[in-house]
């Protein structure tokens, strides 16, 4: 019995030898196939923008770029991104500059700080912060943050005044503006940025912290010459990943934020725009020119994307053979 | 600078696992001291006691007395990170901080002890790197990456970062057993130039590597899995290799073990 194996048992051997070339090529394909139907509908999203664009773009009778108004179906078209570009830009600045050095604060505190007891369930509860839909921040932004915000500009427009950026020209009206959509925003990205850097974190090889240990250094010395230097790559990616979602976000943007076509670098003050906040606002009632206009600002708003991804992985390539991958 | 090291009664828990039981030794300065035993025997664990990089192990905890001259490392006001600045350690595996370059890896500890000066870097990384053997292949290029050179070359930039913060002793875990003959030749030789200011321990899994490189052996063995480790004997090198005073010993190293 054991020495001669039953013909079945023989033919199920040979059957899964081949099945496993065949699993290889199903595989192969598939993962092919994947990659294919990625740049498909990239390429799908670019062109149909890229087609709209055009057909509005002939219309304009203002300056694409440098206008501030949005009136494509006026009897004489104008539209331009100015102020989206501003709103967009500003407010994402805005969001990355409070998320990445709290995120990075809270993946350190769940992957070298805190005790395995604490950090998952902590992992756990940053990792819910991604699932509240959109609305729901927007709400609590627009019903909460807005009336709690007098506190901080005021203080702001105190003691930062003079940086005219955080002037306050006008009072007593409620603060939906562009910094109020920049916390917002921050809260929003936390989560990804928190997870993605928590994770590179996690995978420092124990033999750099020990190095550094072993040379006499405190924990937070530690952190500085191995684990930070070598999740830098890391933070920067997370931080692309969360931008991208700061860049996009629309129905938050568009509860908080009180409209008008003003651009203005008193950020406390009410007002501005951003691409998507635009577009959600304005597609329902545009016609077919304005839903064509509001296409080639969703372009815009895809080219900008892709370059502050490219400048993201230019400099993650500028220091590749620091980066630790070759060790 | 070199300074006796003196164990007494010290035994290294992970969690409640006794992983070495009641060492007592005493190691002379500039002298070398290789611990030898099988795989399992605590001789990483009892080395890591010597500059507690043990505790860094969540749960891990040690018991007992370790005497620099006569400074307890384990005395109540004792900072771990100042222990660490005075037992300096070698790796295994060659572990240069691979985000920085070949200059930054050598003043790495000076820099975290403080020191700015550019000259005196300049010139601390001169002397660690001729004192590791390794300024001639390097001073050409001390700007690029440490992770670019070989692994023996690594092994010894490793050796010049823990020598430029000019420690007592120097404690090394099987430095050449990622490494091939030639460069394992290059460390041995470096040993035997670095024992004349240092006290120096190493773990090695070579026993040809011991009688060449050590002054005095220690031997550790285990009763069996999941028992402690325990010295066996420690005595110059030249007799533990011709003869022991403990049969386990001449079993281990004439191959007759287990």
């Amino acid at each position: 019995m054991t020495s001669a194996p039953p013909a079945d048992a023989r033919g199920r051997a040979r059957r899964s030898r081949g099945d496993s070339r065949r699993g290889d090529n199903v595989f192969f394909n598939l993962s092919r196939g994947s990659g294919i139907l990625l740049l498909v509908v990239m390429a799908a999203i670019a062109g149909f923008l890229a087609y709209r664009s055009f057909l509005a773009l002939g219309k304009n009778e203002g300056n694409f770029l440098t206008t501030f108004e949005w009136t494509p179906d006026a009897t004489e078209p104008v539209f331009g991104i100015a102020v989206l570009t501003f709103g967009t830009l500003v407010s994402a600045f805005v969001a990355m500059v409070i998320a990445v050095p709290v995120a990075v604060g809270i993946a350190l505190f769940i992957s070298h700080y805190a005790p395995r007891r604490i950090a998952q369930p902590f992992a756990y509860l940053v990792d819910l912060l991604a699932a509240v839909p959109s609305i729901v921040y927007g709400l609590w932004g627009v019903l909460f943050l807005v009336p709690h915000m007098d506190g901080l500009t005021g203080w702001m427009d105190q003691y930062l005044g003079w940086t005219y950026v955080f002037d306050q020209s006008s009072t007593g009206v409620p603060p939906r503006n562009l910094f109020t959509v920049g916390i917002l925003l921050a809260i929003m990205v936390l989560p990804i940025i928190t997870a993605v850097t928590r994770e590179v974190f996690r995978q420092v090889p124990r033999m750099h912290e020990e190095a550094a240990l072993a040379l006499g250094a405190t924990r937070w010395e530690m952190i500085r010459t191995a684990v930070l230097p070598f999740g830098r790559p890391g933070i920067i990616s997370a931080s692309m990943l969360g931008l991208g979602r700061a860049l996009g976000e629309t129905i938050a943007v568009a509860t908080v934020l009180s409209t008008n076509s003003q651009l203005s670098l008193h950020l406390l003050d009410p007002g501005g725009g951003t691409f998507a906040q635009n577009i959600a606002l304005k597609f329902n009632e545009a016609q077919p020119l304005g839903r064509d206009a509001l296409m080639a600002s969703g372009l815009v708003l895809f080219v900008i994307t892709l370059l502050v991804n490219g400048a993201a992985r230019m400099i993650i390539a500028r220091r590749k053979e620091y980066s630790g991958a070759a060790a | 600078m070199a300074k006796r090291i003196d164990v007494s009664g010290l035994s290294a828990y992970y969690g409640s696992t006794r992983a070495i039981d009641d060492i007592s030794m005493t190691i002379e300065p500039r002298s070398v001291t290789a611990f030898i035993g099988p795989s399992g025997c605590g001789k990483s664990t009892f080395l890591r006691t010597l500059n507690r990089m043990h505790e860094v192990i969540p749960g891990a905890r040690v018991e007992g007395k370790v005497l620099l001259d006569d400074e307890n490392l384990y005395g109540a006001n004792v900072d771990p990170v100042a222990v660490r600045r005075s037992v300096g350690m070698v790796f295994q595996r060659p572990n240069p901080f691979p985000t920085m370059s070949i200059y930054d890896n050598v003043v790495a500890g000076l820099k975290l002890a403080g020191v700015k000066k550019k000259s005196v870097l300049d010139g601390v990384v001169e002397k660690s790197l001729q004192g590791a053997n390794l300024w001639n292949e390097v001073k050409d290029r001390l700007g690029k990456p440490g992770a670019g050179l070989s692994g023996g070359q690594q092994q010894r930039l490793c050796i010049a970062r823990a020598i430029a913060v000019e420690p007592e002793v120097l404690l090394m875990d099987e430095p050449c057993s990622a490494l091939d003959p030639i460069s394992t030749l290059a460390i041995e030789d470096l040993i035997g130039e670095l024992k004349s200011q240092f006290t120096i321990v190493i773990v090695t899994h070579n026993m040809q590597q011991a009688a060449r490189v050590s002054d005095r052996t220690a031997f550790f063995n285990l009763a069996g899995v999941g028992q402690p480790g325990k010295l066996v004997e420690l005595d110059d090198t030249q007799r533990i290799f011709s003869n022991p005073s403990v049969q386990a010993t001449e079993d281990y190293i004439s191959g007759r073990f287990g």
